[in-house]
């Protein structure tokens, strides 16, 4: 068995090692590549290429916080329906023609407090995290419908619209907003006492526990973090559909979730890391993309990322059990 | 609560006071809801209304027993109410064109290949029950979708229409249907060798194990029953709505789920039973009755599902002493 702590001494070689530990969003991500080299000419043109980096700016701020929650042993299935939640609190307060500063805070404050209370019902009371963000799931998805009435929310100002549209120095704004929040996750995960915990609960929580550390507290910020990512997505997506629509984030937790298995990040022992988390997130990227250069309709799209999905899980765990 | 008192409870009454504690809280909350809705609602305490919650907690029963069972094995169903649409709109599609059998012996057989696919995938491929079912849970939804491009199958045949809207005596057959599953399933569950192996999974998988139990073979067969009984609510289902389409079971995995909790089975596994569902599914049937009286907006919905989901594991972590279990 390997882990951070006791690393494989002996190696067959190197390179192996490396193909072997490889995630699996690398293989899928070139074998994808080249299949849409080959069957659609327009796969490797810059103008898809570019949209293919902006669809995959949401997905993977949002996975970058699932990456986390998942480090823990933990998931959150209500990131998806509190992306919507956020979307909409910050378009309907915008619209209602407060400044943007507190239309955005709000929606940041909603993203954590629901963060929060899934942090505390998972860590305090012991409850398990997908039952609990399961419930969130219900009550984000119930409140972004309520208060819209179920409508979108539409004839947003102009600026909004820099979410998606902006350029700085020739890269659009999601492109720098997903950069920014991979050197802020990087920097929490590998340089700060949080980071250390993060591994750590996944780890051996109850060793954490007896060393006498206070573990609730890094295991709550996870899960606000994963909160505070989610809404901070929702205002690019917003900006992009030029709409908010309370449902618009139902599925994305699945995704989210798929990009986090396929970058290798494991659901025990927290091993796994933010980097294969944006190669996994750039290949759910390029697989929607094909089947839709392809033509394959939404509803193949849904079973084909499932049985992806289920396919990377498996291979992990077979590749457990060789280690 | 000390040694001794727990003892002469169990003496009393043969629960341990865990399950007591379940049982006196669900007792008081049915009361409560009761109380609540006849003195708020004149039109509570008439007949017809009162047929109608029993229709809709069987329907409710009917989805969320095969999920009980999953999670007493310790492990989670979240595709039941996938599987419960994709059976819906193959078997609809075969009723609707006259084939009223093999219609029926279609849902049946594609919720359990769904549920033995689902328990392979769990147990020899090894991944966890979550994340096996919630892919399972969008691979159904789009067979479903690509089955039916969209569309929606009105208008079954009334010999068929029987399942959903017809009575047996004074008693709607959903119920009679939902009440003949319980004594079933209960049986099962504390009379036979499949039932003790599924708490003594739920309890300690490793002991199971060891003591030489086939625990990869049952555990598929849990899953497999699952996938089946998703099938027959789906019957029902169809047979109650005369119309099938391809979104039917998106909005049935929160109830599901919350009536399990409210039946008070653990979703750490091997403690609960089927007859805990029951009246979670009676409670959950009362409540969403409430709401329409009451004229609650429909978008409340899942959100209350939720919150009855947070309060009731809640509940139990802080009444009972599942909480050791976790940490």
């Amino acid at each position: 068995m390997t882990d951070a702590a006791h690393p494989q001494v002996v190696s067959r070689s190197p390179i192996l090692d490396a193909v072997v530990q490889a995630p699996g969003a690398l293989y899928l991500l070139a074998i994808l590549s080249g299949v849409l080299a080959i069957w659609t000419p327009n796969f490797f043109s810059t103008a898809n290429l570019a949209n293919v980096a902006l669809q995959v700016a949401v997905l993977t701020i949002v996975a970058l916080g699932m990456t986390l929650v998942i480090l823990t042993e933990g998931i959150d299935l209500s990131l998806g329906p509190l992306l919507g939640l956020c979307g909409v609190t910050a378009a309907l307060l915008v619209t209602a023609g407060y400044p943007l500063p507190v239309a955005i805070g709000s929606a940041l404050v909603i993203g954590m407090i629901f963060g929060a209370v899934n942090g505390t019902l998972v860590a305090v009371f012991g409850m398990p995290p997908f039952v609990v963000t399961l419930g969130t799931f219900g009550i984000a998805q119930s409140i972004a419908t309520v208060l819209t009435k179920g409508d979108s929310v539409t004839s947003l100002p102009a600026y909004y619209r820099w979410f998606n549209d902006g350029v700085f120095f020739g890269i659009p704004v999601p492109i720098w907003t997903t950069l920014a929040a991979f050197a802020l996750t990087w920097f929490l995960l590998y340089r700060t006492k949080f980071g250390r915990y993060v591994f750590a609960i996944g780890g051996n929580r109850r060793a954490l526990i007896l060393s006498g550390t206070r573990v609730n507290a890094y295991h709550i910020a996870v899960y606000i973090y994963a909160g505070l990512l989610a809404g901070i997505a929702s205002f690019i997506m917003t900006a992009r559909m030029n709409a908010a629509h309370p449902t618009i984030g139902l599925g994305l937790e699945f995704d989210a979730i798929a990009a986090v298995i396929l970058g290798g990040t494991s659901f025990e022992k927290g091993r796994g890391g933010i980097v294969g988390t944006v190669i996994g997130a750039l290949a759910v990227g390029v697989l929607r993309n094909g089947l839709n250069l392809l033509g394959v309709g939404t509803e193949w799209q849904v079973a084909i990322v499932g049985i992806v999905i289920i396919f990377a899980v498996g291979l992990d765990s077979m590749r457990k059990l060789n280690a | 609560m000390s040694v001794e008192s727990v003892k002469i409870y169990s003496r009393w009454t043969s629960l341990d006071s865990d399950q007591l504690f379940v049982v006196i809280s669900r007792l008081i909350a049915l009361a409560l809801l009761i109380t609540a809705l006849s003195l708020l609602s004149p039109h509570f305490l008439t007949w017809s209304n009162l047929i109608n919650v029993l229709r809709q907690a069987s329907l409710q029963f009917m989805m969320s027993a095969g999920l009980t069972i999953v999670v007493l094995t310790g492990g989670i169903d979240l595709s039941v109410g996938a599987i419960l649409g994709l059976s819906a709109c193959i078997s609809a599609s075969l009723i609707s064109s006259g084939y009223v059998v093999i219609g029926i012996g279609s849902a049946l057989l594609a919720g359990a290949v769904c549920g033995v696919v689902n328990g392979v995938i769990v147990t020899i491929a090894r991944i966890p029950p979550f994340i096996a079912t919630y892919g399972m849970l969008w691979i159904a939804f789009g067979l479903g979708y690509v089955f039916m491009k969209g569309e929606v199958i009105y208008g079954l045949p009334d010999t068929f229409r029987f399942i959903g809207a017809g009575f047996v005596g004074f008693l709607p057959v959903p119920v009679t249907v939902a009440l003949v599953l319980l004594l079933v399933l209960h049986l099962m569950l504390h009379k036979t060798v499949l039932g003790r192996s599924i708490y003594a999974i739920g309890g300690n998988p490793d002991a199971a194990r060891l003591s030489g139990m086939p625990v990869t073979q049952r555990l598929i067969s849990v899953y497999a029953l699952s996938g089946l009984l998703a099938g027959v609510a789906a019957l029902v289902v169809i047979a109650r709505l005369n119309a099938a389409d391809s979104g039917l079971g998106e909005d049935l995995l929160l109830p599901a789920i919350a009536a399990v909790c409210l039946g008070g089975t653990s979703l750490f596994g091997g403690v609960g039973g089927i007859m805990g569902t029951a009246v979670g599914s009676l409670i959950l049937a009362l409540i969403l009755n409430g709401m329409n009286l009451l004229g609650v907006q429909t978008f409340w919905q899942s959100g209350v599902m939720g919150t009855i989901i947070l309060i009731s594991v809640l509940v139990d972590q802080l009444g009972g002493t599942r909480l050791v279990r976790q940490q």
